[in-house]
């Protein structure tokens, strides 16, 4: 296949990707704008208004940059985490096995699907937290950069476990049991400062960490942690990711007999 | 004549122990209308898995046109068009869009895209169903629609693993009359069947596969003429109580009405026709017992599982 004939094969990869989460809008969409609604209702405005500021900012301004990354974290993961498990499951993952799209363009394209679900369910949390907060922007090229490599990370960790995945249950697991741990203790609710210096330490191990501090950065301008550090996190992370994910494909894990 | 597949003594064990294919070799040339016959487990998915990239070979080359599978994938992918077993799409989603998408993934523009899949499902009967969801259509129509999935980039070679199973008479006649017009415009087809009618039929050339071998590889016509008898079945006019006496065949009676007669190749039936009228038994049908490529095929599969 020459640049052009893998360019379309991407693209196609990727309006297919598309289509199907927006054909299922009730399930891929509204659900996270409704659960982000309530974070803010409740940790913002019920119970924000007593714990009073955080770093020097009201609580639910604090908290949103975090509860918008976390939308784009579980949107891109659970994207490619399904969609690549149902065309296992289905066994439509064949229409692209027996074609000669390279394995390389597989990953973009199913990654790319992640990500722009990702992007686009993170684009409504945060019209929706404009209802609740004082929005502000800090750093507009932080804020798209960290938001596209936080969702290129988790769309291709998605992928990863969808290669493993060979139940329904295979698909929850990670996500249930340590994504969203590692989201809520990466620093959304709460500033690390306020740690004891041994659980300081223990969250720096924290990749999700870093990525919430970029983010809030955007918004803010606070961070507890170095920008640079995180940038590094994320890309170190993206390319051990793709590297796996790729040899996954390349040597047919749970796909080829 | 050009190669379309190439074999060369494919081994495939796998990972449970089970080897399913000992050394086959296989040649295929271009424009052949080609059948893999085999009994279930003889191996022949799994050489249409290799050949498709589905399942890993533990050895041996395969090529495609010319093309190693393991060294120029793409340029053999890109001649194979292929219809599975089991149906293997997405079932939410339209019809359409299920071609347009298998055309992008051998880098056909999406325009070209939608006019191809106009082209191939009117060509099936499916046009009118182009928006529906696959979900929704037949069985038949799920198969036919897995044809023109696997035309939409124009394949050389069709590999088509059991394409009738659960058709109906008519839309397999259909579906045989396509494939034979589609051969005709030059496009190597290889097929599995279990309908051994169907491989008789359509097929210039066979290759009996069992337990991992090739058994048998020659031309459908020089494995038919070695077929040493048929058996025929005769409707009568009137009934009988005992079979008639015939010097070279083998008679029985299967009810009063109805006579099987064995005749032996070479020996024709013209002279069983006249001793029958001259015995005043009146012929009112006549016709083969079984399909003769099933006969030999039982044969062949009989023969290798005595001792």
């Amino acid at each position: 296949m020459n640049a052009s004939e893998q360019w379309i094969a991407f693209k196609t990869i990727v309006i297919k990707e598309f289509l199907r989460f927006i054909r299922i809008w009730k399930q891929t969409l509204l659900p996270p704008m409704i659960t982000t609604s309530l974070y803010f209702i409740i940790f913002g405005n019920l119970i924000g208004g007593r714990i009073g500021q955080m770093e020097g900012y009201r609580y639910v301004d604090f908290i949103a940059p975090g509860l918008i990354l976390m939308t784009v974290i579980t949107q891109s993961y659970s994207n490619t985490v399904t969609s690549f498990f149902l065309a296992k499951f289905q066994r439509h993952i064949e229409e692209l096995m027996v074609s000669p799209t390279p394995d390389y363009i597989i990953i973009f394209g199913y990654a790319g699907g992640g990500i722009i679900r990702g992007i686009i369910v993170g684009l409504a949390v945060t019209i929706v937290s404009m209802f609740f907060t004082r929005f502000s922007v800090h750093n507009l090229t932080v804020l798209i950069s960290t938001a596209i490599l936080t969702a290129t990370l988790f769309a291709l960790a998605g992928i990863i476990n969808g290669v493993y995945a060979k139940t329904f249950d295979d698909i929850s697991i990670i996500p249930t049991f340590i994504l969203t741990p590692l989201t809520y203790l990466g620093g959304i609710f709460y500033s690390i400062s306020l740690l004891p210096e041994f659980w300081q330490g223990i969250s720096l191990a924290n990749p999700i960490l870093y990525m919430i501090n970029a983010f809030r950065y955007s918004f803010i301008g606070i961070t507890d942690i170095s920008l640079w550090a995180s940038y590094g996190i994320i890309l170190v992370s993206i390319i051990v990711m793709y590297g796996y994910a790729t040899y996954l494909v390349k040597t047919g894990h749970g796909i080829r007999s | 004549m050009t190669c379309a597949l190439k074999i060369t003594n494919l081994h495939k064990t796998y990972k449970n122990g089970f080897v399913a294919l000992r050394g086959v070799d296989l040649y295929v040339e271009q424009g052949d209308f080609f059948a893999l016959l085999g009994p279930n487990g003889a191996g022949k998915s799994t050489v249409i898995g290799i050949i498709t990239s589905l399942i890993n070979k533990t050895d041996g080359q395969v090529s495609i046109y010319g093309h190693d599978i393991d060294n120029h994938f793409a340029e053999a992918k890109s001649c194979i068009g292929v219809l599975p077993q089991e149906f293997n799409f997405n079932v939410w989603e339209p019809i359409e869009e299920i071609l347009v998408n298998q055309a992008g993934y051998y880098g056909i523009e999406r325009r070209e895209a939608y006019r191809r899949s106009e082209l191939r499902l009117r060509q099936l009967a499916l046009w009118e169903k182009h928006q529906e969801i696959a979900r929704n259509l037949s069985g038949g129509m799920k198969r036919r629609m897995m044809i023109a999935r696997a035309l939409m980039h124009n394949p050389q070679l069709l590999i088509l693993d059991e394409p009738t199973a659960g058709v109906d008479i008519e839309n397999r006649r259909t579906m045989w009359d396509f494939l034979t017009q589609l051969n005709r415009q030059g496009v190597t087809i290889i097929l599995t069947t279990h309908y051994l009618e169907e491989a008789e039929n359509l097929c210039r050339s066979v290759a009996i596969i069992d337990q991992g071998r090739v058994i048998e590889h020659t031309s459908t016509r020089t494995l038919i003429n070695r077929l040493g008898s048929e058996t025929f079945v005769l409707d009568l006019e009137e009934r009988v109580t005992a079979p008639p006496r015939l010097d070279c065949h083998a008679v029985r009676v299967i009810d009063g009405s109805t006579l099987e007669v064995d005749i032996d190749k070479g020996v024709g039936i013209s002279n069983l026709f006249a001793t029958l009228t001259h015995m005043g038994i009146k012929v009112l049908s006549m016709r083969n017992k079984t399909n003769r490529l099933e006969q030999l095929f039982m044969q062949l599969v009989d023969n290798r599982k005595q001792p």
